[in-house]
């Protein structure tokens, strides 16, 4: 399995880094006032994909949300998020290293697809040059080579998602929230996006969190799958 | 009884009396063509030919005049500064408090802080100012005591030189005027979710929302800021009353002439008016260039990968330009109020020891007729407006029935038609419209006021209506058409109802805009059809302050009335239905 390029892992603490490594979801628990939203306990394994499903309003986009570090001050959480070790809940959202794929795939349209993933490749990458190859490469990896210069606005439903896809992961991040980002594609393209993001899960080793109401997501995901259902809260096992 | 026409087989006959879109092409050209025939009409004398005058033969003496007066670089120069400056701090002001402060509450109290802003007239707002920053004003009051001067220090602020206090109150007025232009188009930029994809990305609050929220909301403010730069490069009230004299923006001193005794200065003002025309476009090509060039910067700074989290102390720069001009205007107001009551009031006091009605006995029955003049002209043509700008909307909308519920915008050539007013300088045309109305003969009348007043405030109706208008449920009238209801039922029963709101606000923005013109109720009215805004104006060289404050705050109390009933009335006129005022 390949290795988070981000954490550095000292040899002798080898075995509470395997513990460690994933995203931990430390008895969380959500609520609106009085009614409790979800509880959730639980680990997600490096390059294993936990499916959160349940009916809008259940509270799924809450967890996102939480996750991601953007929970609207109504709510009311508790318990805490771990990423390979690092406790997220108190980080500001843009130093957690959680990637995003929305319904849509929200690319900046006043960028060029190419300049929607420089935005995102990290500014270690240093030199114009590295940086439209690293580009490109990525570009390449999802099927839409020679995209670099398209405007966002000409391209296709499944060309934006993939797009999505690539600058989500030129990021590099540590862990990914997908919020049901294959719902918006017809049924064959959703299969092939959807494998693609899944494969890419896979490879790069990052725990993914996907929040769904389709059950053929679940399937293609392949991991635990918890169902926040009608009574909006599962109790922590 | 009516037979029950199904919808699809109504609009056919309709379109086939008046090809959908023709009125709104019709309608944008009227708003359009004194532009035309106004720069028409300056043009002509410029080149030496007005009749009426003895000019017939064509000759370049009246540019030649006007190159030969002294000062006219300086002149051109403080126009280009104020058109420049003006519109670039004051956007730059809203970006950087937008980038600080969106999401939070910050944001909300802005909005409502600034909202009433909107009803002050730039005159008023320029006293308010004047009585603020001036030698013997409320800030050297306050330094007075901690630093013990008993007389009022001997600075030039007022007036100075290079304009700087003209440019404080331009910014004063405009930059609250573009945040709340901003604050509306916000939502179309879909700030929430692109700030968190940013952030997720790594990048701090306010980079994010410069790099991925600002360009999508400075295209939707884009017509608002050029009107703004195009004001301001030919502003000529502010000027009077904060700017300088010697020598004056090329504004100010066009108007001298325009107004002279001696009408043969009218070939040289013709000329200097196209000469402003020149300036105006000048200023706007700066700005074209000057948005490409940070355009390119952006673009630069988002590729590079830098995430530019670091951005503490950021909220406290940000919020200081809003800051200091909304408070610059309240405080501008309170000081008009203050000093309209005021008795005898001396420098170091901050406040006058003793307060009296004599101000306002003089004042109001001086100011009843053009209180009356006002509001009669601001009436009809912010009435008329709404009626162009009602059937331009709806006539475009007719083009697009098949595709009801599609998003529906105004074609880019009809919106530059409309809005072709509040960017061509209005000195240079409503000149040329004077030259007109001179050569007909025709009599200043409260009606060709308010004709001319129409030609900009369609523009601003038309701005405030526009989005509301197309973004109704096409639906409900689908619901009304299948129950057999015809076009016009349909817009007086449920379109026009359904939007209340929008509407009333649309109509007091107009009405406030109409109350605020200075120049074109001038230069039309002659003189004889005096109104609060031109006998405020006119007050500036007098500066008898109980006097000043007292009218200001008269100009001021019109679109606040207004804008207070636009309001208020929505409640009054259905209180039982809650659903329709949700937005």
């Amino acid at each position: 399995m390949k290795r988070d390029p981000f954490v550095p892992m000292p040899e002798t603490a080898a075995a509470k880094i395997a513990e460690d490594h994933g995203l931990v979801l430390s008895k969380v628990e959500i609520s609106r006032g009085p009614r409790r939203l979800l509880a959730i306990d639980g680990r997600v394994a490096p390059g294993s994909t936990l499916t959160v499903m349940g009916p809008s309003g259940s509270g799924k986009s809450t967890l996102f949300a939480f996750i991601a570090g953007f929970l609207d001050p109504a709510f009311e959480a508790s318990g805490a998020v771990l990423l390979n070790g690092r406790e997220l809940t108190r980080l500001p959202a843009e130093e957690r290293h959680v990637g995003l794929l929305f319904q849509e795939a929200l690319l900046f349209p006043h960028m060029s697809v190419g300049e929607n993933l420089l935005f995102a490749l990290p500014a270690r990458l240093k030199g114009r040059k590295a940086r439209h190859a690293a580009v490109e490469a990525m570009l390449a990896e999802v099927g839409l080579a020679d995209h670099f210069h398209r405007d966002p606005a000409t391209l296709s439903g499944g060309q934006a998602a993939r797009v999505a896809l690539a600058r989500t992961l030129v990021a590099e991040p540590r862990a990914l929230l997908l919020d049901e980002p294959f719902s918006r594609l017809d049924q064959e393209l959703r299969a092939t996006v959807r494998d693609l993001v899944f494969t890419r899960i896979r490879q790069r080793a990052i725990p993914a969190v996907l929040v769904t109401h389709d059950p053929a997501d679940a399937e293609a995901a392949g991991g635990e799958v918890i169902d926040i259902g009608e009574g909006g809260s599962r109790d922590a096992p | 009884m009516r037979a029950a026409v199904p919808a699809t087989t109504s609009f056919p006959r309709f379109s086939r009396v008046v090809r959908p879109g023709f009125s709104a092409w019709a309608i944008a050209g009227l708003l359009a063509l004194p532009v035309g025939v106004g720069l028409a009409g300056a043009m002509l004398p410029a080149v030496g030919y007005m009749p009426a005058l003895g000019g017939t033969t064509f000759s370049l003496a009246p540019f030649r005049a006007l190159f030969a007066q002294p000062g006219l670089a300086a002149s051109i120069g403080l126009s280009l500064a104020s058109g420049l400056l003006t519109t670039a701090v004051s956007t730059l002001g809203v970006a950087l408090f937008l980038a600080a402060f969106h999401g939070t509450i910050g944001h909300r109290v802005a909005r409502r802080a600034l909202a009433p802003l909107l009803a002050v007239p730039h005159a008023a707002a320029a006293f308010g100012l004047a009585f603020l920053i001036a030698p013997s004003g409320l800030l050297f009051r306050l330094l007075a005591l901690p630093f013990g001067f008993d007389r009022p220090p001997d600075l030039l602020i007022l007036g100075d030189p290079l304009g700087l206090a003209m440019m404080a109150g331009l910014v004063a007025k405009e930059m609250p005027f573009l945040l709340l232009v901003a604050l509306a188009a916000l939502s179309q930029a879909d700030p929430d979710r692109r700030m968190a994809l940013a952030r997720s990305l790594g990048y701090g609050k306010a980079a994010a929302f410069l790099m991925t929220v600002w360009p999508t909301v400075y295209r939707q403010i884009r017509l608002p800021v050029l009107a703004v730069t195009a004001y301001a490069s030919g502003v000529v009230d502010v000027a009077l009353i904060l700017g300088p004299s010697t020598p004056a923006p090329l504004a100010v001193r066009l108007l001298g002439w325009m107004n002279d005794a001696d009408l043969s200065l009218r070939f040289m003002a013709s000329a200097g008016a196209i000469l402003q025309v020149a300036v105006t476009g000048a200023v706007l090509g700066i700005w074209l260039l000057g948005e490409r060039l940070t355009g390119a910067m952006r673009r630069q700074a988002a590729t590079t990968g830098h995430r530019y989290r670091r951005d503490t102390g950021f909220r406290i720069v940000g919020s200081l330009p809003v800051a200091l001009a909304g408070s610059a205007v309240f405080l501008g107001l309170l000081l008009l109020l203050v000093w309209s009551f005021a008795g005898f009031w001396g420098f170091p006091d901050v406040l006058p020891p003793s307060y009296n009605l004599t101000t306002w006995e003089r004042v109001l029955p001086a100011a009843a007729g053009p209180m009356a003049t006002t509001f009669l002209v601001a009436i009809l043509a912010a009435s008329a407006a709404l009626a162009l700008v009602v059937v331009l909307l709806e006539s475009r909308r007719c083009q697009f029935r098949a595709a009801a519920g599609r998003a529906i915008r105004l074609q880019p050539a009809i919106a530059g038609l409309i809005y072709l007013p509040l960017i061509v300088p209005q000195i240079a045309f409503v000149f040329g419209l004077q030259v007109l109305v001179m050569a007909l003969r025709l009599e200043p009348t409260i009606l060709l006021l308010a004709v001319v007043h129409l030609i900009f405030v369609a523009p601003y109706v038309a701005l405030a209506l526009a989005d509301p208008w197309y973004a109704l449920d096409p639906r409900y009238e689908q619901v009304s058409a299948s129950l057999g209801h015809g076009p016009i039922t349909r817009l007086f029963r449920v379109r026009l109802p359904m939007l209340t709101a929008p509407v009333l606000t649309a109509v007091a923005i107009g009405f406030a805009t109409s109350v605020g013109q200075y120049l074109p109720t001038v230069l039309i009215g002659a003189g004889r059809l005096p109104t609060i805004t031109t006998e405020a104006v006119a007050l500036a060289s007098g500066g008898n302050r109980r006097i000043i404050g007292a009218y200001a705050l008269l100009q001021t109390l019109l679109p606040f009335l207004a804008f207070s009933l636009s309001g208020m009335l929505p409640r009054l006129l259905s209180p039982q239905r809650r659903a329709k005022r949700a937005p």
